[in-house]
């Protein structure tokens, strides 16, 4: 193998360079079009809906719109905000904005394109969100999944376990072998928390049931997900669920003649007869209200202020439910998501033991959030251990 | 011992993936090229299998595309790399970084795109035996199809006239053109021939494996094919074989870990990587062994002139 | 009819023309792709061409993009000019992030600016490191360095993700993956405000003079690259291939792992599982774009700075999808080796229908 190269004239190659460059710099500078379009309207805490100049809104997400999975949900959000407030509001997203150094740049060209109100749809975004923040004080910012605020900007999320717990309670009574299987993405304290919830759930249909978990250590990968889909149907598993945001674990237990729940958003298309329900997130009732406040004026931040809605404001919810679900399971989950709605059912209330049969929640007592957000433990119920738990 | 069966089944599944790619990319090595550009083919292929599979409703004009777009990607790789004569590794790695980032820009209206039902395979009759019929007969036929791939090219490259020249060139282009022997034509087709495996592999992925389309779906395969066909000696049985080790390392792992196996995940899915460089350190320390197997002109260009 | 027909001698000329050739076309072949995706062409070149060169915070930004970039591909050329195929720098960029995070995460309350020193330190250490391990390899195993470095790049993310879930999570994190918050003491020292931009920028320049004096004007350079061409004539003059294979893999790894320290150090601030972002593979780009020649890698280094920032905005600005940017980078290198044919080739014109018999090209 040869790699031929001259002794380079150092002097010519740079003025050729140079020169190239600076002509190609001139060429697109003398063809200027318009500048980016849209007036910045001016977000002063007293002020806005003038139906002047409409509020810009921007997004960021993490994945592709076309995920069908997390980013897919915050999209059809974005779009019933353009439905809601028509002319008065003006949207935009970029999409794959990966958590990493480049996201800072995505944010502040985000400022600088006028937008006053803006959305980062991951927890990666949490540092960059708050280091632009910390410099751009008149525009406002939402954090999903994350835990800090500041002055002008404050997170939010979802109770995706209760979409989790009533997955359990149909997965429950649907399993013949009564072991169920979780795909798990990444052994964060959401993931672990859905878990447990799942178990849960399937326990009060039937207390006996076992949940054994494979993790995939990705969000999105098709490829492992069946894979580890598989493992779990070859380790006895009937009825799987996933944390993870493709259809593959789906689609791997349509192929073996086994069920499966949808996560994220409404799968049933992608596997017929084992789809037997998708616990989906509506990030709409949540962006509404927001874009709401920021017309108003009314929008406000700090620290502290994190929102964490599920079944009762309308984010969360079990849907598509196979209709080989008999009628009184179904019952149950409406009963369930009653109780949710109007506060009469708590899903994390003791007895509640861990694997090693203690109790980490005593009888009647109610977990606060506090302790929802710190759940480094399975329930009884789940096989093995979580990763990397110190 | 049912977990057992599943464990082959699911092994043959997926090894299969690797080994039509490793045994397309045998066929080029052999001829002397080398095509880094594997992972880049089978993820142009995989978007284009799964595109035409959608719009057709046919797994069969999938499969072709697949095989259509490896072959038109190996093409202009050999146009460069054979007749023009640019640095195969990096001729071979542009492919790779373009296949990737053109996958991924075709492939965003089909992110969510999904095929019909799949059909479940079982050799009638074969598949009820007991353990050895779950394990071994509800394959899809392109399982069966890459044993038979892997029989037809070792029986082809040692017995049959074509195969004796495509060696030839491989191990001598000089001599093979000083015999007459169109070579550069002869490389040229020898990579397509690649790039049409490649091409198979990255629709198989797509269609069968894991019937969805996602960014970067191939995640490493096309690299793990490269290596298997020089741990293998170049030899076919021996890409099968180790093949089918990939795909059982892999597979492993997830069973591992089902199995309440105390060690970290990172740890178990690190098992293929690790596999893949033992094995690759095995077979090459003895030099000779290595050099007496390789093929002798391997990534070097051949210039008719001399 | 067109005909391509060898050259006496490789043409210098063209091998400086060549990249911009390239970049040409890449261009035009970019202006039809906006074209037909219904975007206006000349809005897309601006994305591209002009916005990242725009004020002081855009070439902040290019700057910070290229610097990691540079550095890698100086590495790489060195590597590769030696034939020694180092395709796992990424790998240790990872390992140098690694080393360079641990002894960040050593800072305390009293630590001064001067940690930045033993960290940019750690870092080259960790890039050295793991890719004597592809070294030893092949020195000792005779093991495919292109294939084992390549393997070396999956571990090594594994192995960051086991650690910042793992032993080196943040207790205060909630549980999420990533370390703690690296103390103000260890951020790079910033070169000036209003942008990212740090000292890493004289660490790249400082490393563009070394390869050049190493390649052009030192003997260990000319032993390393001799060996890469020739390598029977480097074995009759005594050039050791085995201090080739070490001096290309350990220079190479280390460059990488300094970038790995430097982006850590710099605008990351943290161990994430996102620290790898495909530097060490758009490196290889970068290096080829850039001739292997450190003056060469600085221009192509800022080239693809603007390619991936371009693409940002053309995605954010013009609604074009993300994955341009791949695509150009990769029409780019695709470009440039159709071109470099020029180098050894020129086209002529034939007339009448081409001479048979004796001539050698129509095999």
């Amino acid at each position: 193998m040869s790699v031929r190269y001259p002794r380079p004239m150092l002097r010519r190659s740079l003025l050729i360079a140079a020169s190239a460059a600076a002509a190609l710099a001139l060429a697109a500078c003398g063809k200027k079009g318009e500048a980016p379009a849209g007036a910045a309207s001016a977000p002063q805490a007293g002020g806005a809906a003038s139906g002047a100049a409409p509020l810009k809104v921007a997004f960021a997400y993490v994945g592709p719109v076309g995920d069908g999975g997390w980013t897919f949900a915050h999209d059809n959000a974005r779009k019933k905000l353009e439905q809601t407030f028509g002319s008065r509001i003006q949207t935009s997203f970029v999409e794959k904005v990966p958590e990493a150094a480049d996201a800072e740049r995505v944010f502040r060209d985000l400022v600088q394109q006028g937008n006053t109100l803006v959305f980062g749809t991951t927890f990666g975004y949490m540092a960059p969100m708050l280091k632009v923040a910390a410099d751009s004080p008149q525009v406002r910012f939402e954090h999903a999944t994350g835990y800090k605020q500041a002055a002008n900007l404050r997170s939010y999320d979802a109770r995706t376990y209760e979409g989790a717990y009533m997955a359990g309670v149909v997965a429950g009574a649907m399993t013949k072998t009564g072991t169920l299987g979780v795909v798990g993405s990444i052994p964060i304290p959401e993931v672990i928390r859905n878990i447990n919830s799942f178990t849960l759930g399937a326990q009060s249909s039937n207390p006996k049931v076992t949940v054994k978990v494979v993790w995939v250590n990705e969000w999105f990968n098709p490829p492992q997900e069946t894979n580890a889909a598989q493992t779990l149907i070859n380790a006895g598993a009937d009825v799987l669920m996933q944390n993870t945001d493709s259809s593959a674990v789906l689609q791997t237990a349509e192929k073996n003649g086994k069920y499966a729940f949808g996560w994220d958003s409404d799968m049933s298309s992608y596997g017929p007869k084992a789809h037997l329900g998708s616990a989906v997130i509506d990030w709409s009732p949540y962006y509404i209200a927001s874009v709401q406040a920021a017309l108003d004026g009314t929008w406000s931040a700090g620290p502290g202020k994190h929102s964490w809605w599920g079944v009762k404001e309308g984010a969360i919810d079990l849907v598509a439910l196979n209709a080989a679900v008999p009628a009184e399971v179904k019952a149950r989950v409406d009963q369930v998501k009653a109780g949710l709605k109007d506060g009469s059912f708590v899903i994390w209330k003791g007895p509640i033991a861990g694997q090693d049969g203690k109790e980490v929640l005593a009888r009647d007592k109610v977990a606060d959030d506090a302790f929802l957000q710190n759940i480094r433990f399975y329930v009884k119920g789940v096989e093995g251990q979580v990763p990397a738990g110190k | 011992m049912d977990a057992w069966a599943l464990l082959i089944a699911a092994t043959l599944n997926a090894g299969t993936l690797v080994a039509l790619a490793a045994l397309g990319l045998l066929i080029n090595e052999r001829a002397g090229v080398v095509n880094l550009g594997a992972e880049g083919m089978m993820l142009v292929a995989a978007i284009a299998g799964f595109a035409a599979a959608v719009h057709s409703g046919s797994d069969l004009v999938g499969f072709l595309s697949g095989i259509g777009a490896g072959a038109l990607m190996a093409l202009v790789f050999g146009a460069l790399a054979v007749y023009l004569n640019t640095n195969q590794y990096a001729t071979g790695l542009a492919l790779s970084l373009f296949g990737a980032g053109f996958s991924a820009f075709v492939g965003q209206n089909y992110v969510q795109a999904k095929l019909g039902p799949r059909p479940a395979f079982a050799v009638p009759g074969l598949a009820d035996i007991p353990f050895i019929g779950p394990a071994l007969f509800k394959q899809h036929p392109l399982v069966y199809g890459a044993i038979a791939l892997t029989a037809l090219l070792a029986w082809g490259l040692t017995r049959t006239r074509a195969g004796l020249v495509l060696r030839a060139v491989g191990e001598s282009p000089e001599s093979a053109h000083a015999l007459g022997y169109p070579v550069r034509r002869i490389r040229l087709l020898a990579v397509v021939a690649g790039g049409a495996l490649c091409g198979l592999a990255g629709a198989y992925c797509s269609v069968i494996y894991t019937p969805l389309w996602v960014e970067g779906m191939i995640a490493g395969k096309g690299w793990i094919a490269l290596a298997l066909t020089s741990f293998a000696t170049w030899r076919p049985a021996r890409v099968l074989l180790g093949a089918y080790l990939f795909g059982g390392v892999t597979m492993l792992q997830f069973h591992l870990q089902g199995q309440g196996v105390q060690v970290a995940s990172q740890f178990l899915s690190m098992l293929p990587y690790l596999a893949t460089i033992v094995v690759l350190v095995l077979i090459s320390r003895n030099e000779g062994f290595i050099r007496a197997n390789m093929p002798a002109s391997l990534g070097r260009p051949f210039h008719p002139g001399g | 009819m067109l005909k391509l027909e060898p050259r006496p001698q490789p043409s210098a000329a063209m091998s400086l023309a060549s990249p911009l050739i390239a970049l040409a076309l890449t261009t035009l072949i970019g202006v039809a792709i906006f074209v037909a995706l219904g975007k206006d062409p000349l809005q897309g070149l601006r994305m591209f061409f002009w916005e990242p060169l725009r004020n002081g915070y855009a070439l902040g930004e290019l700057g910070l993009k290229a610097t990691p970039l540079v550095l890698i591909a100086l590495g790489l050329a060195v590597a590769f000019r030696a034939n020694v195929w180092n395709i796992g720098a990424e790998g240790q960029f990872v390992a140098g992030a690694l080393a360079a995070g641990w002894v960040a995460m050593q800072a305390d309350a009293g630590s001064t600016t001067l940690i930045v020193l033993p960290i940019l330190l750690a870092g080259v250490l960790g890039g050295v490191a793991w890719a004597s391990i592809t070294a030893a390899l092949r020195d000792r195993f005779h093991a495919n360095e292109i294939l084992v470095s390549l393997m070396l790049v999956y571990v090594a993310e594994l192995l960051l993700q086991y650690l910042v879930y793992g032993p080196w999570k943040d207790p205060a994190g909630y549980n999420f993956p990533q370390t703690i918050t690296f103390l103000p003491a260890t951020q790079l020292p910033k070169l000036f405000t209003g942008t990212r931009l740090h000292i890493g920028v004289w660490i790249a320049l400082a490393a563009v003079i070394g390869c050049w004096w190493l390649l052009m004007r030192s003997m260990a350079g000319f032993a390393l690259q001799t060996g890469g061409i020739a390598p029977m004539a480097a074995r009759y003059a005594g050039f050791s291939s085995r201090a080739a294979l070490w001096g290309a893999m350990t220079l190479s790894g280390g460059l990488a792992g300094l970038a790995g320290a430097l982006e850590t150090a710099g605008p990351l601030g943290q161990l994430t599982p996102y620290v790898p972002v495909g530097y060490g593979f758009a490196a290889i780009i970068v290096a080829f774009v850039g001739r292997l020649h450190p003056v060469g890698i600085v221009l192509s280094g800022i080239l693809m700075s603007m390619f991936y920032i371009g693409g940002e905005l053309a995605q954010s600005r013009l609604g074009l999808p993300k994955a341009i940017t791949g695509v150009f980078q990769g029409l780019l290198l695709f470009c440039l080796l159709a071109c470099d044919t020029l180098i050894h080739y020129r086209v002529r014109r034939v007339a009448g229908l081409g001479v048979r018999g004796v001539d050698k090209e129509q095999r």
